[in-house]
């Protein structure tokens, strides 16, 4: 007979040594507490959706939490609040821009750390902890010194300071998301490239780069998603040209504007398409 | 780029040669001081225990290795220190390293595609080579759908495209299984006479570089052991371990007693003196330490008394006598306490001796061969393959 099943709706067995373990409430543990996590994580972004179709009752058009009605409203006004349509082209811009120059420089730097070591690598190991410390560093820490290293050389803050700050925090995300792609790459393969007439650059044209693709991909998704959605850095680089959370955040002490949940939604979507796009890439590749 | 069309195949002429060629790494002597010369249109095998140099000897040539010391001359070009996408090489590498991002097709004509061939003779020639290896209608296939046997198809293939004026083999055969492996010997042996490019093919497996080779080498610590036809080099091993490597050899040690123009004698620990041909006797000087071998296919077994001997005649008791169908093989202990392993082929003639009888063993004097024994230990692991 079963002796650790607290359960009492069961019978007790007519015959004692049955096999039968009842574990009633226990199947129900792991949902219930799957279920409230994604309840968790989500409930922000749903509130979001939800309120970037209510409709405005005040006279100033700004976010209440009373729900007054469905509106398609501010999706057919979503550009008429001029500072924030040029803050999320901006991001939009500088996501872009980073993203491609963080992807290409952690490519590099994860066949570099894959590849060499010993005398053709100097300095391996520091690197490697450099790049950990990169991830781990709070945000604040780098943002911090590097307006102070900005006001010290004199550099204006605008764009250019946003990309290099930008780059530098993702370039480590890229560089970790494709070594592991790289780590099982059979040397081989290039060997067999360079066997058969092709060069060093068309054999990572040809090779590498094609079966690396899906951990370069990934890397540079990481660095858009990193890009877009950052606050704390960009905070202290951006000078006059605020990227789109940070002029969220100096709006919202005000009161913020509905295009801002529209905003919002539009992100999360392309987000969400990504995420899948890359969920079907990586299921059909090897 | 690439002289492919200025090489003319003489059968012959020098295809390879490596002088005093010498490769170790962090200090540690992989190949050590080699001297090889391989002919045009040769099926030649690098044959070795794991750790002997032939894979880094064939990288060296495959340009994937730099040679530490030492030259490499390809169809007359020194190209020691040349990239491997500037050599006339082609290679079967042991892992196949088929592109697994490129169907059937594109893996085979990367290497045309890379010599800017036209696109018509690629798809001819490519067309032409998947029929050779027997493969044809695959273009379209993944190479991850090939069974281990289509891919290594598709790696020669992939190869032998480019019509190189040598063609390296990494152990190729490895990952095969025995059946399989035994149906693409005879075939790898006949694609290489139909196509007449010379083939350096490394292995680990005595029997497969017997079969395939018209000549080999053995290699030990990074030296030729023994060099020659797979007959030649059996027949008359250098070495004790060319001896016992390749095949199996009874080897008895003894001391040199008299030395004719035809004949030495050599006398063993147990009193008994066997005749080898001087020919036949890795050292000349009398009272020197040899090893005398016989291989055990070589030697009548009769019991005692049965019938007179003639050659060399050594006496004992069988201690295991094993039917394997073809033949028996018998173990038999000497006087002495060495075991001599003796093979008998079944053809019906004579009553064969069982455990425990007392037997004759007989040979003619010119299977008997006499070798330097071997500076250090040959390990059980050197010889496990």
């Amino acid at each position: 007979m079963s002796v650790d099943a607290p359960s009492r709706e069961v019978p007790a067995p007519l015959v004692e040594g049955t096999s039968r373990r009842p574990r009633h409430w226990g199947r129900f543990v792991l949902p219930t507490y799957s279920w409230l996590v994604i309840a968790y994580l989500v409930f922000p972004i749903v509130v979001m959706v939800i309120y970037s179709f209510n409709r405005v009752t005040a006279g100033l058009q700004l976010v209440s939490f009373s729900w007054n009605g469905f509106t398609w409203q501010w999706y057919r006004q979503w550009s008429n609040i001029p500072g924030l349509t040029s803050a999320f082209w901006l991001s939009l811009r500088l996501a872009i821009v980073s993203t491609v120059i963080a992807t290409i420089l952690g490519t590099l730097l994860a066949i570099a750390l894959v590849r060499y070591r010993g005398k053709r690598f100097r300095g391996k190991a520091g690197f490697e902890q450099i790049l950990f410390l990169n991830i781990a560093a709070p945000e604040i820490v780098m943002g911090a010194s590097l307006l102070g290293l900005f006001v010290t050389f004199n550099v204006a803050r605008g764009f250019f300071t946003l990309v290099l700050a930008h780059v530098m925090f993702s370039i480590a995300y890229v560089t970790v998301t494709v070594r592991a792609r790289l780590s099982g790459f059979d040397v081989a393969l290039e060997e067999a490239s360079y066997d058969l007439g092709a060069n060093p650059l068309d054999t990572f044209r040809l090779v590498t780069l094609p079966l690396i693709m899906p951990g370069v991909l990934a890397g540079a998704l990481m660095a858009f998603a990193l890009s877009i959605d950052d606050f704390v850095t960009s905070n202290f680089v951006s000078g006059s040209s605020a990227p789109f959370p940070v002029w969220v955040y100096g709006a919202s002490r005000v009161g913020t504007p509905p295009q801002v949940f529209v905003f919002g939604t539009a992100i999360f979507t392309v987000g969400i398409v990504f995420a899948l796009l890359s969920l079907l890439v990586s299921k059909r590749k090897v | 780029m690439s002289d492919t069309s200025t090489t003319s195949v003489t059968p012959g002429s020098v295809n390879v040669s490596l002088s005093d060629v010498t490769k170790s790494f962090d200090g540690v002597v992989a190949v050590d001081q080699l001297n090889l010369t391989i002919n045009d249109g040769e099926f030649f095998s690098l044959l070795g225990p794991s750790g002997c140099g032939k894979t880094t000897t064939l990288r060296m040539i495959g340009g994937f290795e730099e040679p530490t010391s030492g030259r490499i001359v390809l169809g007359g070009r020194d190209v020691t220190y040349t990239a491997p996408y500037h050599r006339d090489v082609n290679t079967v590498f042991q892992s196949y390293a088929l592109f697994p991002h490129l169907d059937v097709y594109e893996n085979v004509a990367f290497g045309l595609r890379r010599k800017k061939v036209a696109k018509d003779e690629v798809k001819k020639r490519v067309g032409a080579m998947l029929e050779i290896v027997d493969l044809p209608g695959y273009e379209k296939r993944r190479v991850n759908q090939l069974s281990g046997g289509q891919q290594q198809r598709i790696a020669l293939a992939r190869a032998l495209v480019n019509e190189p004026a040598l063609l390296l083999l990494d152990e190729p055969m490895s990952a095969l299984d025995a059946k399989l492996r035994h149906q693409m010997q005879i075939e790898l042996k006949s694609i290489q006479s139909r196509v007449g490019i010379t083939f350096l093919y490394v292995t680990h497996d005595q029997e497969e570089a017997m079969t395939m080779s018209d000549r080999l080498v053995v290699m030990r610590q990074g030296k030729i052991e023994g060099i020659g036809s797979p007959q030649d080099v059996y027949d008359n091993p250098s070495t004790e371990f060319v001896a016992t490597f390749l095949g199996a050899s009874n080897l008895l040690a003894g001391t040199i007693a008299s030395r004719g123009q035809e004949i030495t004698a050599v006398a063993l620990e147990n009193g008994t003196t066997l005749q080898v041909p001087t020919a036949r006797v890795a050292t000349s000087t009398v009272g020197s330490v040899v090893k005398v071998g016989v291989r055990p296919e070589k030697i009548r077994i009769h019991v005692s008394g049965s019938t007179t001997t003639t050659g060399n005649t050594l006496r004992g008791r069988v201690r295991v006598s094993t039917f394997t169908g073809v033949g028996n093989q018998y173990i038999v202990e000497m006087a002495s306490g060495e075991d001599i392993t003796v093979y008998a082929q079944n053809i019906g003639e004579e009553l064969a001796p069982r455990s425990g009888e007392e037997v004759e063993l007989s040979w003619p004097i010119e299977h008997t061969f006499a070798v330097r024994p071997a500076e250090n230990v040959i390990s059980s692991d050197e010889l496990a393959s």
